[in-house]
């Protein structure tokens, strides 16, 4: 049976682009009572089970992320 | 002329386009998503809606359905392609138009009537229009928010490729672009529906105009 590897991709917005969504969530955190928070951004998780992370990289800049205006980080999970 | 409107599914804008086609006295093609080419088309429209349920980004998954290869090859060689709403974010993620569209500035989703200037009559989607007129039109989305780099933006503007602009803005787009077009400006990208006002019964027919813009450009 081939290998099988847990790969965990994190895309969030680029830094310095708008994200409203993280705004909005920074703005309800105190409602809460919860101060002191100073940035939110809203992200997305994506796990995956590949045979080989060789094409990963290749993913995330195709279809995971739009590198217009996100940022990605990818790491095979042990 | 025939004109080619794209159906993916979750596609729900391509019925009342093929109408407008009609209304403007050309012949409506559907290209199914899996269709390997382009019936000979003389143009394509891409269609507003929600393809691939908007999964990961709007228009993300539709860009590699197998219809795109051929929409891609035709719009290189020149083509006229107009992507609405859903379209338009298709053909950005595409790589056919620059930016992105993100979600829209106050978080909801915008359903309404707006007032735009047609900024560039030199694209085959603008034609039929004056320089400088205005149009009411309706926009319906949730990531209309255009988004470009100063860079990019500063190049759209110098080589007047915003086609669209809207004189409220409903969604927080940079520089208050409703359209842009490519560098060969023969691919435009809208976030307004003109097949949603294409007949007086719709209250309103001035869509008609973006449409038989094509028909204009094409001599017929």
């Amino acid at each position: 049976m081939p290998e099988t590897l847990k790969i965990r991709v994190l895309v969030r917005p680029k830094r310095g682009i708008l994200d409203p969504q993280g705004e909005a969530v920074r703005g309800a955190l105190p409602a809460l009572g919860f101060d002191g928070v100073k940035t939110v951004h809203v992200g997305r998780l994506i796990e995956m089970e590949v045979e080989s992370a060789d094409e990963v990289e290749a993913m995330c800049e195709r279809l995971l992320a739009n590198p217009t205006v996100e940022e990605y980080e990818w790491e095979v999970v042990r | 002329m025939n004109i080619g409107v794209t159906i993916f599914p979750g596609s729900n804008c391509d019925r009342d386009a093929m109408r407008a086609v009609e209304l403007v006295g050309a012949t409506p093609v559907q290209l199914w998503h899996a269709d390997p080419d382009l019936k000979n088309v003389d143009a394509v429209i891409v269609p507003g809606g929600f393809s691939y349920g908007d999964y990961l980004r709007p228009g993300a998954i539709a860009r590699f359905a197998s219809v795109m290869g051929e929409v891609e090859r035709f719009a290189n060689a020149g083509g006229p392609v107009l992507g609405v709403c859903n379209g338009f974010q298709v053909l950005t993620e595409a790589h056919l138009l620059p930016g992105a569209l993100l979600q829209n500035m106050n978080l909801r989703f915008v359903s309404k009537r707006v007032r735009v200037r047609v900024e560039a009559r030199d694209t085959p989607w603008t034609a039929a229009c004056e320089s400088g007129e205005e149009l009411m039109l309706p926009v319906a989305h949730n990531e209309g928010n255009y988004f470009a780099d100063a860079d990019t933006l500063a190049r759209l503007e110098d080589e007047s490729r915003v086609v669209l602009r809207y004189l409220e803005n409903p969604n927080g787009s940079a520089n208050d672009i409703a359209g842009v077009c490519n560098e060969a400006r023969n691919v435009v990208g809208i976030m307004p529906h003109p097949e949603r006002v294409s007949d007086d019964l719709l209250g309103s027919d001035e869509g008609l105009k973006i449409l038989r813009s094509v028909l204009v450009g094409a001599g017929v």
